[in-house]
């Protein structure tokens, strides 16, 4: 009799959770429907890189004209492979900067904190509130004052600053997770402070420096004001090749797709990889 | 003299105390030293020189008028009415696009919080637009999509249109209705964003309460309104109060797309302050304008840091528990 009934409950529960999970019904298929219409224009972006120009100029739209690689082999050979270059260098080098200044940082929030270690983090991340279009002339003065305008090295500079914030935050996040019985008796058992970094707080940090990295590389690779102003022609990054890459000429939208999608991939690709760590750094590490 | 001895001993003991003390917490902020530095220069220093010159006559046409000590540039901003435009669009952009993705958002995250097949595809795809580079996304939407003649749009509207035998109209998008082209190009990079945030609150529901609710006969709407949502209310808001602030620097849409025209349509505050340093040459009126910027999102992030601390406290509990110990 009562095991019946507690039968029942248990029924009743599984099966609101189902109804709550949603397994599978017509809710889904909207799911896909909205991810169809998000994703729409960059399908068309995609297909548009691969038509000859004359097919990518039509209207109605031609579907299924015939595919080129012609777009591709035209942007790569206008010069793209120095501005990739620079954006690689200018990405990959403020990534690194970041890392070396946040993790020290985080170490002395999170594993050996000093006495207020909230308050440091507010203001840390009180520096990321600030607009960078109020910051916009005067380091283009200092910049050009120290001659270092048009120079990739002030890009690496100032998107340190720009990352530094969010990776501290990031840092001091996964830094929080390590267990502190673990180092207490790394301690006791006398190890040193650099085998404690070596042994313990490297290996657990690594993923979540990995996804620090990602984040900052992504947000500096797509940074455009900064690029557009402190750089003319030597330290141009992609998307300043972007935007000159369109010319009065009247054909180009095809050449447009491939330049598009070349200099977008590397970031759609380590965001997808990422994804999981991606609320965290976009939230600046308060959502896990 | 016989009790003063184990006293001096006693103080001596803890002035060696406080020392060693005050050298531990030395070293602990040591880490710090080379990141605070470098913050401070590169991020603290420049708005401090921007309030400075914002109180300058500085303008590169005018080489030999430069001086410091006016309050013009905020008269002049304030009465500008490229500026004033500028304030009012940058609301619009602001208010309209933040409040739409944020909808769409939590629309796609209530959808994904679900299993259904696929669901590790959709979410990929679903948060694409927002790693498109924005300048590669924002040419995108003005020559693919909603070009005139050969654009998405309109291309798909006639391809109907012909279906029925009709004569599909093919309006110019970007110049008759240039907000709305920019927001639209907004919300779709910003939905992602909104979703993620959104999505981190329901997967930190628990389940029990919402079964309890079910078991209890709510409905779908009623568990909704009565418990997810205030679940997710500091959710929404950091959501809110993040795509406020990252949005108030929105310049390359703006710059791509419409390039704050036609006129002063869809110009907003960072978009003139770029005009104002780069094509007016006016160093001391953009620096004023950037003044105002600052205080506006000050207001906002103001909130938000309170926001994201307590948010950061309870879903690290882990952490608040480390602290309360040490």
């Amino acid at each position: 009799m009562s095991a019946t009934t507690a039968d029942k409950a248990i029924r009743t529960t599984r099966r609101a959770a189902r109804r709550h999970r949603g397994e599978g019904g017509p809710l889904g298929v909207v799911a896909w429907l909205a991810a169809l219409v998000f994703i729409t224009p960059i399908a068309w972006m995609i297909l548009t890189g691969f038509h000859h120009e004359v097919d990518a100029a039509t209207n109605p739209p031609s579907l299924f004209a015939q595919l080129t690689l012609e777009n591709y082999q035209r942007v790569i050979k206008s010069n793209i492979l120095p501005y990739l270059l620079n954006s690689l260098m200018a990405a990959g080098f403020s990534t690194i900067l970041v890392i070396v200044l946040a993790l020290p940082m985080a170490y002395a929030t999170a594993v050996k904190p000093i006495a207020n270690p909230r308050g440091l983090l507010q203001w840390v991340l009180s520096t990321k509130f600030l607009p960078l279009i109020a910051a916009l002339v005067p380091v283009y003065i200092t910049f050009k004052q120290l001659g270092l305008l048009d120079n990739i090295f002030a890009l690496v500079i100032f998107y340190t600053g720009l990352n530094l914030p969010i990776a501290v935050w990031m840092c001091h996040s996964f830094l929080s997770d390590i267990p502190a019985d673990i180092m207490a008796a790394a301690e006791v058992d006398g190890a040193s402070l650099f085998t404690i970094l070596r042994s313990i707080v490297l290996p657990i940090s690594l993923p979540g420096i990995a996804a620090t990295s990602l984040i900052c590389f992504i947000f500096a690779w797509n940074e455009f004001l900064f690029a557009l102003n402190l750089t003319a022609t030597k330290a141009s990054t992609a998307p300043i090749f972007l935007v000159g890459f369109i010319t009065s000429e009247g054909l180009f939208m095809a050449q447009l797709s491939a330049a598009a999608i070349i200099v977008s991939l590397p970031v759609v690709i380590a965001g997808w990889v990422a994804q999981d760590k991606l609320v965290q750094g976009l939230s600046l590490g308060a959502v896990k | 003299m016989s009790t003063s001895t184990p006293t001096a001993a006693f103080a001596a003991a803890r002035a060696d105390a406080e020392r060693r003390e005050r050298r531990l917490r030395m070293r602990r902020r040591l880490p710090l030293l080379p990141g605070l530095v470098f913050l401070i220069v590169v991020t603290q220093i420049p708005f401090v020189v921007t309030i400075f010159i914002s109180f300058m006559k500085w303008n590169l046409m005018k080489p030999k008028d430069v001086r410091f000590g006016t309050l013009k540039n905020y008269t002049t901003v304030l009465a500008d009415p490229r500026m004033r435009a500028a304030i009012l669009n940058t609301v619009v952009m602001v208010v309209g696009s933040v409040g739409i993705a944020l909808i769409i958002g939590t629309g796609l995250a209530l959808l994904l919080n679900r299993k259904f097949p696929g669901r590790g595809i959709v979410r990929t795809l679903l948060i694409t637009p927002f790693l498109i580079m924005p300048v590669a996304a924002s040419l995108m939407w003005r020559h693919l999509i909603y070009n005139p003649v050969y654009g998405l749009l309109n291309g798909t509207l006639n391809a109907i249109g012909k279906l029925f035998g009709l004569t599909a109209p093919q309006p110019e998008w970007v110049s008759s209705a240039p907000m709305v082209a920019v927001i639209i190009a907004l919300v779709w990079t910003w939905t992602p964003f909104m979703m993620l945030i959104t999505l981190a609150g329901l997967q930190s529901q628990t389940l029990d309460i919402v079964e309890a609710a079910k078991v209890d006969g709510a409905g779908t709407f009623q568990t909704f309104r009565y418990i997810t949502l205030p679940h997710l209310r500091r959710y929404l808001e950091l959501a809110i109060v993040l795509g406020i602030i990252y949005l108030l620097n929105t310049y390359d849409q703006v710059f791509t797309i419409t390039a704050g025209g036609p006129g002063t349509a869809t110009t907003n505050l960072p978009y003139e302050i770029y005009l104002t340093a780069f094509r007016k040459y006016d160093y001391g009126e953009a620096a004023a304008a950037g003044v105002l910027v600052v205080i506006l999102s000050t207001i906002v992030a103001t909130f938000g840091l309170r926001l994201l601390t307590s948010l950061a406290d309870t879903t690290q509990p882990a952490k608040t528990k480390k602290e309360g110990k040490k």
